[in-house]
């Protein structure tokens, strides 16, 4: 492990921040190295619970305590983000169903406080833990972290899944899976309609694995790109002690981090107000009846 | 020596690979965002009142143009950070 103070390369400077926080589970120790499928990425789990946990409690709080009087302001803002979740989910989601809202409002306020975590100096956390913990490495935006988006996708495509289910029975699922899209209704080619069903299948499957894929690395990469070029910047904020050329381009980084800090905000935004619409529009399509 | 050639030709291939990664997204992103801007003012132009609500339809579609986009910038820097391809090179010489 090296020391805090050692003079680092821009390569090796990224790559430290491209590193998550690795425990192996087969030894329980923090190893830098460890690779295979039983290594957790501490960073990522513990900030991501741990903003799961102030979601809930803040949402909590505000939900017991609200007044139909004059509202202070957290339950004003708790008040028009439900609000417009709900009009979201009102306008795609046809049936009555209890899970959806709530879960269309946890996708959005969790995804976009982990992404917000991203508006945080880059060097501030993982250097804090450096010195009061002895950690190599910490990446504190778990949305950059490929794990946790495929997981809340796949959890999406479970969830999907179900309410086929659920709303349209196994041999509704099956009717629609074997005759969408290419189906022959009357007529003496309808016994064409066995030669069909390996392409309805197929067309199927794979568009049935494109969405969690595509869900999950629509955030992660556009996360982890804005992560990145924070990174960059900051080795270009780094050269503000060789001379005068140095100096210029320091104060171009502090220029060039607000810029790119005030674009940043609206992909936040965009991205967990996306996820969630996306999550409503499959659970809709799979409840829909034709 | 050897060694070192064959590097050169992988990371030659890769950057090129890159190149062509970033500026075929960017490409397709820019005419996708610049028509659905182009339909976002005509919109507007005609029926000023559903301004928002079209801004709002916008900004989704424009999020999902971005997707394969930025999931080619993705492989792309995971390419000039851990390229996968130097490292195969790596361990056929010296392994």
């Amino acid at each position: 492990m090296e020391a805090a103070e050692s003079p680092r390369d821009s390569g090796s400077y990224v790559l430290h921040h491209l590193s998550n926080l690795k425990l192996d589970l087969q030894t329980m120790k923090i190893d830098p190295h460890a690779t295979g499928f039983w290594v957790l990425h501490l960073d990522s789990a513990v900030f991501s619970l741990l903003l799961g946990t102030i979601f809930f409690v803040v949402f909590r709080r505000v939900a017991v305590r609200a007044t139909s009087g004059v509202p202070s302001g957290l339950q004003n803002a708790v008040e028009a983000l439900v609000d417009f979740v709900d009009g979201q989910v009102k306008e795609i989601f046809h049936q009555e169903n209890k899970l959806v809202a709530p879960l269309a409002l946890t996708i959005f306020v969790w995804v976009f406080l982990m992404n917000l975590m991203d508006l945080l100096p880059v060097d501030l956390l993982p250097y804090a833990a450096e010195q009061g913990a002895g950690l190599p490495a910490l990446r504190i935006v778990p949305s950059t972290d490929v794990n946790i988006t495929l997981g809340m996708s796949i959890a999406v495509f479970l969830l999907t899944f179900g309410f086929n289910m659920v709303y349209k029975g196994p041999i509704g699922f099956l009717k629609e899976a074997l005759t969408h899209p290419f189906f022959i209704k009357s007529g003496w080619l309808v016994v064409l309609n066995v030669i069909l069903i390996p392409f309805n299948v197929v067309l199927r499957i794979v568009e049935e694995l494109a969405r969690p894929i595509s869900l999950a690395l629509r955030l992660f990469g556009n996360l982890f790109a804005g992560e990145l070029i924070f990174v960059l910047i900051a080795i270009l904020m780094a050269q503000a002690g060789n001379g005068i050329g140095g100096a210029a381009l320091g104060l171009g980084g502090i220029a060039l981090s607000l810029v790119w800090a005030g674009f940043h905000i609206l992909v936040i935004t965009l991205q967990a107000f996306i996820f969630m619409v996306l999550t409503v529009v499959y659970l809709s399509l799979a409840s829909e009846h034709h | 020596m050897e060694f070192a050639t064959l590097l050169a030709q992988v990371q030659s291939s890769t950057v090129l690979a890159i190149g062509l990664i970033f500026g075929l997204g960017a490409a397709g992103t820019a005419i996708g965002f610049g028509l659905l801007g182009g339909k976002l003012i005509e919109g507007t132009a005609r029926q000023p009142e559903l301004g928002g609500m079209l801004m709002g339809r916008m900004f989704l579609v424009a999020g999902l143009l971005d997707a394969v986009a930025m999931i080619g910038i993705g492989f792309a820097l995971y390419f000039t950070f851990a390229n996968p391809f130097a490292a195969a090179v790596k361990a056929a010489v010296g392994g």
